[in-house]
Parts: structure tokens; C-alpha cells; sequence
């Protein structure tokens, strides 16, 4: 299992959190709740969250399973470099994004999570941790080797796998004719 | 999809049922609040939203219920014990347990949604009437009051207070807040991803369901949905447009409410001591004592353990969960054991993969010679459905990576049950497939093949067991090393007479052959591996099974982490 990476949680926190404060502009907005401006803001701000927090970080031991269709906002997200990079600049950005939230009862569920997302961050960041982006692995190809001067030994086409079977007892009769003749490259 | 109904119909109806009860519950309350005439001033302030607050809530109701059952592991026993006789397909559900607390919660999820959102709605609308922002007659129900201040419409009784000040004062609300937050924190620490990885945080956060059901039960207590309760008396048909004369003519005296009897305690009070009981009996298992047999470290850091304990019966395939208060007191992990029943001590072999299994191998490792480890506590066995192997004609075990475990006993136990001939074996032939990575990490395993394959020969019943092992992760270095040993008698990898086969099985070559080899036969397909996996030898034995009983049939088992 090995050690635990807090921010993993803390990315699942802050996306709920994002959604959630959406849903609670969503029905400010649309129920034009007192304060219903705070609401609104609440959208905005927890689109970003959602948009911020959508591509999941990289992990630093064993395989990092990607999102849905995350790979374009990795890349817009990785843009800003160490800004995102960084989780302490998460956790004060979480902590200072949910604080209006704080001012309309449909918003406080989203403040609140979005809070504890922050501190999760926090420790996290104390930790050392880091947001690193999950790409795809550019596959390594080996370099071709040095055009091949000898010809094969053994060129197919092949006998059979049984075929091929030493028999110990029968040593003539394990081996078998190739059926092309082998020659070096005489140019 | 006469393959469907044999593997999945059960599942299919037990779904069926459970949701057939979440919309019956739903449509029912939606209706009560929507057309109960006691509702009528309510509704007059709240609208809809009463409607849609008060549906969610009898469903939550209901999975609340729900949701402790599937994870009282020891009550699951108990009911696949008591099942014996119903056969297979019913016990076979009780493995889905893990599956079906998570529908549960999901719906859990969905519809506290919909609740909270309907009474933010419901909050500021009370708010609204209460400041006389609407008609007379709402401004007239919320100015409603008596002496005792019982007899009331509207919650928020002053105008000075906000709705945010409302929700978190009264207890509805601030346990409302607190119970969702719960469920928030939860819910994001369980997550595949937190789950697999980290599972103490996933572990540590789930039992804020301790909090979470105090407050489901207290959460109703403040009776803050309030119906009338003088309907004979005051007909508001008939008084409804003129609130000015309530109390001044006979006809239409003040209307008066009262809140609802609060019912989720009624709901949740029987699974809460059914899982309180589970606890309880956790812990007396905690307490009884385990004596160490024999503590063996293999090589590539594996841990066998040999335990003692009295009055302990285990079956093939069976898992026990181990706690060690010197490494941690709340932690309990499961393990799945490899002893065989026909053995007087049973076995686990712990594979150092985290902290927890860590520590217990350092620990052990500075134990002297001959010494008893560490205090362990023992909970199990817990059942799954690897015991009923025995119950096919042919099985086919599949096992993946660190899957292999359970496989270890039932081979064991096949084995000593062949050797004795126990009558009760059906088994005539087992299939067995393991498909690893590397096999280097469970070198005991192909220890324990061997000496099955040494005896099975030795009492010429070597086509018994049909084994092909799968290296998925090889590399140019492994096949020549491979090719350059093609004509030894026995494995490179593994030692075995079975050769190892590179990459992964073809699993419609391997199903055709299974089914050639043994027509009109019940197969039972078992897998301990992922959910991929899972998936596409489902599919398969959906598709290679015939409806006719006479031919052959495959069922799908899998293993549950």
C-alpha cells in the first residue's frame, strides 16, 4: 500500500467540493435567494475548482489512473507551472475561493467542503508533495542495431515446435534439412 | 439471454425489487405531501419543495436501513449457513454484498441531493414569508403563534435571522449540515482511487458513519415539517381567503400545527444493533487467544503463519481478518487463508505490500528462535464462494496476480479430499489458470504445485488437475532464456512440468476446450482477480453455456477483496 499520497484525497475532496458549490450557486441563482449575487459567484468559482481539479495528479509510485477525457486540461492546468504545481498555493487559493461562500445558506455546504479540501492540501503540501501531470508515455523504441551483416543461422520458414525437439536418443533424427539454401551475401 | 437468466436473473430481480421499493416509497411520500390536505398551508408556503424534500427522505429512509447490512460480515454468515439448502445461485448473492452497499450508497448520494437542495429551497421560502414578501395569507401563516409557541406554521419564528443563522441553530439543520458533510467526506474517501491505494483513509473516514447515524436519528427530532392538526375545525376551503377573520368568526378559528413524528429512528434502529452486535462480537473474537504453530518467512519477503485457535472451523477459500494491537489497534486486514480444512492449524501468507504487513514482518524478523509472535487477533471465517468448488463437476479456478491465495487451499483441500475419496467430492476434474506478472513473489505457491503435482503422479491421477500458468510481463532476456531451455523437462520459471505460457490466455480457445472435454456438465468458473477480468470471463460463460440443462453450463463465481 505504502505511503499515503493526502493529495489524492484532497483532489477528490476539492472536485466534490467544486461540484458541490455549483449546485448550491445553481439554486441561488435560480431561486434569486437572498444574496443571490454571492450565488452567482459561487458558480463561477466553483466551475474553476471543477475546472482546476478535473485532471487528476500524477502519483508518485504505481500506476495514476487518468479521468475521463482529462488529457486537454492537464495540459492547460501544467501551463501554469509551478502556480498549480505547488499545493500550498492550492490550499490558500481552496481557503480563500470558499470564503464568500460562507455568506448564503445554499453556498455554506460547498464553502465548508472546499474548506477541508484546503486543509487537506495544507498537509499534503507539508508533506512535500507535489502535482505532477499524468502524459501519455511516449514509448522508448529501442534504436535499430547496426544493419545485420550475417545471415540468420536458422531462417524460416521453420519446423513446427515438436518438430524442432531434440530427441537425445536420436540425435539424426532431430535434426532436420533447411529447406533454403543459406549462403552469405556474396556482393 | 437464456444464458443471462441463469447467471444473472437473481441479481437482476433482487435489483428489480430494490429499486421497485425506492420509487414505490418515493411516489407514495411525493403524493402524501403533494395532495394530503393537512399539508395545505404548508404547502401554500413551500410549494413543491415540500414534496420534493419529504419523497427523498422516506427513500433515505429505507437504504439507510440498507446500508449496514451487507458489511456485517459475521450476519452474512450466518444467513449463507442457513441458506445450505437453498442451493447456490441464493448464496451466491451474498457475495455481492461490497456491490450492493455501494448501489445503496449511491442512492444515498442521489437522493440527499435532492433533499438538501429542496429544503435550501424550503428555508429561504419560510424566510421570504416570514418578511411578508408574498401574499397576505402566507405573511398570516407565518404570523401565526400562541403562548407556548407550539401550535405554529413557520420554523423561523423572529425576522432579524438569516437562513444561514436558521440552519445552523436548529438542530434539523445544523445535524442536516453535519450528517452531509459526513457523507461528503466519505464518499470522496472512497473513491476507486483512495480505495486501492490508501485504504487507512478510506478506512479511518468511513467510520464517520458513527457520526453520521446519530445524526440521522436526531436529524427529525425538531419536527420542523409541521402539518395542520385542526382540519375539522378549520376548513381552509372556506377560510383560506379571508386569514383577517381567523379567530374572529366561528367558522374559521386560528389554524394550528404540529410537527411530524420523527420516523428514521424507527427505520435505521434494527441494522444499527445488528451492526453494534457485529462490533461487540468482533471484539470477544479480538480477545480470544491464537497461539503462533509455526512462523516460516519465505523468500521474496512472504510471511506464512501457522495458527492456533480453539473452536476454529475454517472452509476452502475462506478469508479471516487479522488485527496486531502492537503495530495498530483499530486495524484489521483480511487474508485470505491457505490452509486446507483437513489441516489442524490454519494458514496465511502475508506478502509485504504496505505499512501494516511491513511492520509485521520486521517485527517477526527480530523475534528469536522458537518465540510466540505478536499478540494477533482473529476474526472468521468469513465465507465466499470458493467453498462451493466442490459442488461443480469441473471447475475452472482462475487466479490473477496475488488472486492465486484462495486457489492455494482448494487445491490443498481437493487434495486431501481425493487421497481419503470423500464421497462428498463431485469434483472430477479442475482446470486451473494463473495468470501473473512475475512469479517471482509467490514462489510458495509454485512450491505448493509442485508437491501436489509430485503426489497426484505418484497415485497416477496426474489428469486431475489441468494447470496453465500465464506470464503476462516477460521481456527479450526472459524468451531467450526461455528458448535456450525449450527442451527440459520442466519449467524455467516455476519448476513445474506444466509449461508457463507467455502473454494472456485466449479465453474463447480455453472455454471451447473446456466445454469439448466435458460436455452435459456443470462448470463452475471461479476467479479471484480484477474487475476486467471479471467482466469478460462473465461475458464468457454467459456465452458458452447452454439453456439446456443437459449440456454444459458455466456460472461465473468471483473472489471479493
Amino acid at each position: 500500500m505504502g505511503k499515503i499520497e493526502w493529495a489524492m484525497w484532497a483532489n477528490e475532496q476539492a472536485l466534490a467540493a467544486g461540484l458541490i458549490l455549483l449546485t448550491g450557486g445553481i439554486v441561488g441563482v435560480a431561486g434569486t435567494f437572498r444574496g443571490w449575487q454571492f450565488a452567482a459567484y459561487a458558480i463561477a468559482a466553483g466551475a474553476f475548482v471543477c475546472l482546476l481539479e478535473y485532471p487528476r495528479g500524477k502519483r508518485n509510485k504505481g500506476t495514476s489512473v487518468e479521468r475521463t477525457g482529462q488529457y486537454c486540461f492537464t495540459v492547460c492546468v501544467k501551463s501554469f507551472g509551478p502556480v498549480t504545481r505547488n499545493y500550498y498555493v492550492r490550499a490558500f487559493l481552496h481557503a480563500a475561493i470558499c470564503v464568500p461562500g460562507g455568506f448564503m445558506l445554499a453556498t455554506v455546504l460547498g464553502c465548508v467542503c472546499l474548506g477541508i479540501a484546503s486543509l487537506i492540501y495544507l498537509g499534503a503540501a507539508i508533506r512535500g508533495e507535489q502535482w505532477e501531470p499524468i502524459l501519455p508515455r511516449t514509448a522508448t523504441r529501442k534504436a535499430v542495431g547496426e544493419s545485420i551483416k550475417q545471415p540468420p543461422q536458422n531462417p524460416p520458414p521453420r519446423p513446427p515446435a515438436e518438430m524442432r525437439r531434440k530427441r537425445a536418443e536420436d540425435l539424426e533424427g532431430a535434426a532436420y534439412v533447411n529447406p533454403v539454401d543459406v549462403t552469405a551475401n556474396e556482393e | 439471454m437464456g444464458n443471462m437468466i441463469i447467471n444473472h436473473g437473481l441479481t437482476s430481480f433482487i435489483l428489480i425489487v430494490w429499486m421497485g421499493i425506492n420509487i414505490f416509497l418515493f411516489v407514495w411520500f411525493y403524493f402524501f405531501y403533494d395532495l394530503g390536505e393537512q399539508f395545505f398551508y404548508t404547502r401554500h408556503l413551500l410549494g413543491s419543495a415540500l414534496a420534493w424534500a419529504r419523497a427523498p427522505a422516506a427513500v433515505l429512509n429505507f437504504n439507510c436501513l440498507l446500508i449496514l447490512l451487507p458489511v456485517c460480515r459475521n450476519l452474512l454468515s450466518l444467513v449463507r449457513g442457513s441458506f445450505m439448502c437453498c442451493g447456490r445461485t441464493m448464496r451466491k448473492q451474498l457475495d455481492k454484498n461490497i456491490s450492493f452497499h455501494k448501489l445503496v450508497a449511491y442512492m444515498i448520494g442521489l437522493m440527499t441531493a435532492v433533499h438538501t437542495i429542496a429544503h435550501l429551497l424550503n428555508v429561504e421560502w419560510y424566510n421570504n414569508s416570514r418578511r411578508g414578501e408574498y401574499d397576505g395569507l402566507s405573511t398570516a401563516l407565518s404570523d401565526l403563534e400562541d403562548t407556548d409557541n407550539t401550535t405554529y406554521l413557520n420554523p423561523i419564528r423572529t425576522l432579524e435571522i438569516t437562513p444561514t443563522y436558521f440552519a445552523l441553530t436548529s438542530l434539523a439543520g445544523i445535524t442536516g449540515v453535519i450528517i452531509t458533510l459526513c457523507l461528503i467526506l466519505i464518499i470522496t474517501s472512497s473513491m476507486e482511487v483512495i480505495r486501492r491505494s490508501y485504504f487507512e483513509v478510506f478506512w479511518y473516514t468511513h467510520h464517520l458513519f458513527v457520526i453520521f447515524f446519530i445524526g440521522l436519528v436526531i436529524h427529525g427530532a425538531g419536527r420542523i415539517v409541521r402539518s395542520q392538526s385542526n382540519l375539522d375545525k378549520h376548513n381552509f376551503t372556506l377560510c383560506k381567503d379571508r386569514p383577517q377573520d381567523w379567530g374572529n368568526v366561528p367558522d374559521c378559528p386560528l389554524p394550528q400545527f404540529a410537527g411530524g413524528f420523527p420516523q428514521t429512528w424507527m427505520w435505521v434502529i434494527g441494522p444499527m444493533f445488528l451492526y453494534l452486535c457485529e462490533r461487540v462480537l468482533r471484539f470477544v473474537r479480538y480477545m480470544q487467544a491464537v497461539r503462533y504453530r509455526k512462523i516460516v518467512i519465505r523468500p521474496s519477503k512472504v510471511l506464512e503463519l501457522q495458527l492456533v485457535k480453539n473452536g476454529f472451523k475454517m472452509e476452502v477459500g475462506q478469508y479471516v481478518f487479522l488485527n496486531c494491537p502492537a503495530i495498530s489497534q483499530l486495524e484489521w486486514h483480511p487474508f485470505t487463508m491457505t490452509s486446507a480444512p483437513e489441516e489442524e492449524f490454519f494458514s496465511v501468507h502475508i506478502r509485504s505490500v504496505g505499512d501494516w504487513t511491513q511492520k509485521l514482518i520486521s517485527m517477526v524478523e527480530e523475534l528469536p528462535e522458537g518465540a510466540q509472535g505478536p499478540r494477533m487477533g482473529v476474526d472468521g471465517p468469513f465465507g465466499t464462494a470458493s467453498e462451493d468448488v466442490f459442488e461443480y463437476d469441473v471447475s475452472m479456478l482462475v487466479g490473477a496476480g496475488i488472486g492465486v491465495t484462495p486457489f492455494a487451499s482448494i487445491l490443498k483441500s481437493i487434495w486431501y479430499k481425493f487421497k481419503d475419496s470423500d464421497p462428498k467430492l463431485r469434483t472430477r476434474k479442475i482446470y486451473f489458470y494463473w495468470l501473473c506478472r512475475e512469479t517471482h513473489a509467490f514462489e510458495w505457491f509454485a512450491d505448493l504445485l509442485q508437491v501436489l503435482e509430485k503426489e497426484m503422479e505418484e497415485r497416477g491421477m496426474g489428469d486431475f488437475l489441468t494447470y496453465k500458468l500465464f506470464l503476462t510481463g516477460w521481456d527479450q532476456s526472459h524468451t531467450e532464456h526461455v528458448m535456450v531451455r525449450f527442451d527440459q523437462d520442466t519449467d524455467v520459471v516455476t519448476g513445474l512440468k506444466q509449461k508457463t505460457h507467455y502473454g494472456r490466455p485466449n479465453w474463447e480457445k480455453e472455454f471451447e476446450q473446456v466445454r469439448k472435454d466435458n460436455p452435459s456438465s456443470t462448470v463452475g468458473t471461479f476467479l479471484c482477480g480484477p474487475q476486467v477480468l471479471a467482466k469478460v470471463l462473465a461475458k464468457k460463460c454467459a456465452k458458452y453455456s447452454d439453456v439446456d440443462p443437459r449440456k454444459t453450463r458455466f456460472y461465473f463465481n468471483k473472489e471479493n477483496f
